[in-house]
């Protein structure tokens, strides 16, 4: 009767001689083959566009369906947009949008993966809610959250009215000094959970017994958050952390359904403004342009985050 | 037909989408297929657009149209994204854009098809429409201004026996009202950054005798009576007698409160009239009355924005010849007239015919005055930027920022520099 090995010593036999992970030529041909359909569909689906943009981007392209060529004038539409102070204004609402929101996302998400690590009853049914908002379509959310912010019967204000916060009923989104804020109550609303749910997949993998030694060695919670559980977390919450910085870079929808970029342009983000270039404006090359350079910003912070959270991770 | 199991609905898109791909290769020799594309809200409600074209294919049984309704704030691109591809083959569009769809080449000149003998027959604000130049990209099919409407119950509480003539009388029957107490806010607009803004700005433009362009095409609204409808906006928010709410509302916003009994003037297009004599959306019903929007002393009579509308057939259209029947078929007389209630016929002949005028005698009335002073908004083909600097320098001013006179110096400015 042969013995049957473990799936580790399976593996390690099977790949005796050789780093663990690396393909012989032959296992590296057949790999290339059969993604071979998958890479033409995303060179095809992604790549050309891609590519289309970056071309239209050094061309004074309008939207239409152009027969000739358009002009090509170099980076001239790049140049265009760096001196826009449209662009530079919207540059810093989005920067704030970022920073406030991906923030508040990780401080919540954090918070609630801590206490949904805790045993408590009805536990069950917490995590289950907490999907919830993440399952909401961004649309959903915007307009329900337009509904509760709404000035002459929203949910917000009744409920700040009747608790005395608030003398009265007042415009949220109509006032320049707060539509931004409520823009990022939204999205952190909607967005925390994604946070929270990587943060407890992390937590449930710690090791107890690192927390029993550090309780032999008397370290009080706060020391044990910081020099367990947070390096503990940090390396898959890093992975939340940049997709959700990738997606207020981006932030589109939600900022189209609530306020269309007002009041007095207090909420128009990057994105609003290639749409409104690109879409309104029928300025294709511009707004190809402003599209690189807002791909060109999220590039440069997700390289700066990883390194920044691989400096942390690394003991 | 049966309705579709649940475990079957999953799949339904897909095989709605294979049949009606099967479907279009079967019956291509026989049958022409049209998209159109309409918007949502104002005007004709998307059941009279259904039952139009119910109509019409039962009359054209060869023509099938495929329909679809957007926001208005999604029309425009919708439109403009379809056109390379060839989405559409009938359009909506509005007053502000046949400049541009022209000089881009998205609607089809149809000056040949247009029959000359109707042109007199027609309003002429509705021909402006469609027109650029001596050429046309459409037919006329929405007619519409904006009107003042009032709660004839709170003038009446108030002891005011008529209403607003001029913009001076809007403001101290305002005050009154405000006064006593009977609204908090008493007048309600539609001044989010938005098109609507600058239809309402326009509005007050054409109360005090301003102009958006000179006779040399520069900018003119930062002076005079564009100044003048800016300052006016601008005190009745700092008075208290606009709602400040306005600053984040579009039309139906200002439907809802008028409708709710909170204010005691609105400004808005035909379709609210309707709209608040029907039970399940008003708590004012027999409480409204319809004017034409007030003037000013020293300007015009009465004031009015051009907000008509349009359809036209698509650059892309593999189908004009059954586009340019369906088209003619929604604008003709007798189907406008059907449908008067929400949107008011082209025709001129059509505001004497009792079908139209039965149960909105105030709105035909009104509509008398507001229809020839319809003032347009300028016909450039960037009206795009122009009305996105508009918007944000009018916004600045409403919400305090900059005084109307360094907001309107400044979107001047910017206009001149356009390219």
């Amino acid at each position: 009767m042969s013995r049957v090995g473990t799936a580790g010593e399976r593996h390690a036999a099977l790949t005796r001689g050789r780093a663990p992970g690396t393909l012989t030529r032959r296992e590296s041909r057949v790999a290339w083959v059969m993604l071979l359909p998958v890479l033409i569909v995303v060179l095809g689906a992604v790549g050309y566009p891609l590519l289309r943009t970056l071309y239209l981007s050094f061309t004074d392209a309008r939207l239409m369906a152009f027969t000739q060529a358009p002009p090509w004038v170099g980076l001239s539409n790049y140049a265009q947009a760096l001196q826009s102070p449209a662009f530079q204004a919207a540059t810093g609402r989005t920067a704030l949008f970022v920073v406030a929101s991906v923030g508040l996302e990780v401080l919540l998400g954090v918070l609630a993966a801590l206490l949904l690590n805790q045993r408590f009853y009805g536990r069950a049914l917490a995590r289950a809610l907490l999907i919830v908002p993440l399952a909401l379509p961004t649309v959903v959310n915007a307009i329900m959250w337009r509904w509760i912010y709404n000035p002459e019967y929203g949910a917000l204000n009744a409920l700040l009215t009747q608790w005395h916060l608030l003398p009265e009923y007042r415009s949220w989104l109509g006032d320049p000094g707060s539509a931004m804020t409520m823009l990022i109550v939204a999205d952190v609303w909607k967005n925390f959970p994604l946070v929270a749910i990587v943060a407890l997949s992390a937590l449930q993998l710690m090791d107890r017994a690192l927390y029993e030694a550090a309780d032999i060695d008397g370290a009080g919670a706060w020391t044990r958050f910081w020099r367990i559980t947070w390096p503990g977390i940090l390396p898959v919450l890093s992975v939340a952390i940049v997709l959700r910085t990738i997606e207020a870079v981006k932030v589109f929808d939600l900022v189209f359904v609530m306020t269309r970029g007002g009041p007095a342009d207090s909420t128009k983000t990057l994105s609003l403004l290639v749409f409104e270039q690109g879409f309104g404006f029928l300025r294709s090359g511009v707004g190809a342009a402003y599209a690189y350079l807002v791909v060109a910003i999220s590039a440069v912070l997700i390289a700066l985050y990883l390194t920044l959270l691989r400096r942390q991770a690394a003991p | 037909m049966s309705h579709p199991r649940p475990a079957a609905r999953r799949f339904l898109p897909l095989s709605a989408a294979l049949a009606l791909a099967l479907s279009g290769v079967q019956t291509a020799a026989a049958q022409t297929t049209l998209s159109a594309l309409f918007m949502k809200q104002a005007a004709y409600s998307e059941a009279d657009v259904r039952a139009m074209t119910a109509a019409f294919q039962k009359a054209n049984p060869g023509i099938v149209v495929n329909l679809e309704f957007v926001p208005y704030e999604g029309l425009r691109e919708k439109t403009v994204a379809a056109q390379a591809s060839g989405g559409y083959d009938v359009v909506l569009f509005d007053v502000i854009w046949p400049a541009e769809y022209a000089k881009n080449g998205f609607l089809q000149d149809v000056t040949g098809r247009v029959n000359k003998a109707d042109v007199p027959k027609i309003f002429p604000g509705a021909w402006t429409t469609v027109q650029l130049g001596n050429r046309y990209y459409g037919l006329p099919w929405i007619l519409d201004t904006k009107y003042l409407f009032y709660n004839t119950a709170m003038l009446k509480k108030a002891g005011i026996g008529a209403p607003p003539r001029t913009m001076e009388e809007l403001l101290a029957q305002a005050r009154i009202i405000k006064q006593k107490g009977l609204a908090r806010y008493p007048i309600v607009s539609s001044w989010s950054q938005a098109e609507a803004l600058v239809a309402d700005y326009t509005m007050y433009v054409s109360a005090f005798g301003g102009q958006f362009l000179d006779a040399a095409g520069q900018p003119a609204f930062n002076t005079g009576g564009g100044l003048r409808a800016l300052e006016f906006m601008v005190q009745t928010v700092k008075e208290g007698l606009t709602n400040p709410n306005s600053r984040e509302y579009l039309e139906e916003d200002v439907r809802r409160v008028f409708s709710g009994g909170q204010a005691a003037f609105a400004l808005n297009w035909t379709y609210m009239y309707a709209l608040t004599q029907d039970k399940k959306e008003s708590k004012v019903v027999g409480q409204v009355g319809i004017v034409p929007a007030p003037g000013a002393r020293g300007g015009a009579k009465v004031s009015a924005v051009n907000g008509s509308m349009g359809l036209g057939i698509t650059a892309g259209s593999k189908n004009p010849d059954a586009a340019w029947k369906y088209i003619s078929y929604l604008t003709s007389r007798p189907v406008q007239e059907q449908y008067a209630k929400l949107s008011l016929p082209i025709w001129k002949a059509s505001y004497s015919s009792p079908a139209v005028t039965r149960g909105q005698e105030a709105v035909v009335k009104a509509a008398g005055a507001s229809i020839g002073a319809m003032y347009p908004r300028p016909v450039v083909p960037q009206y795009q930027e122009v009305s996105t600097i508009l918007q944000k320098a009018l916004q600045r001013a409403l919400l305090g920022q900059v005084s109307p006179e360094a907001a309107l110096d400044d979107a001047a400015r910017q206009v001149a520099a356009l390219k």
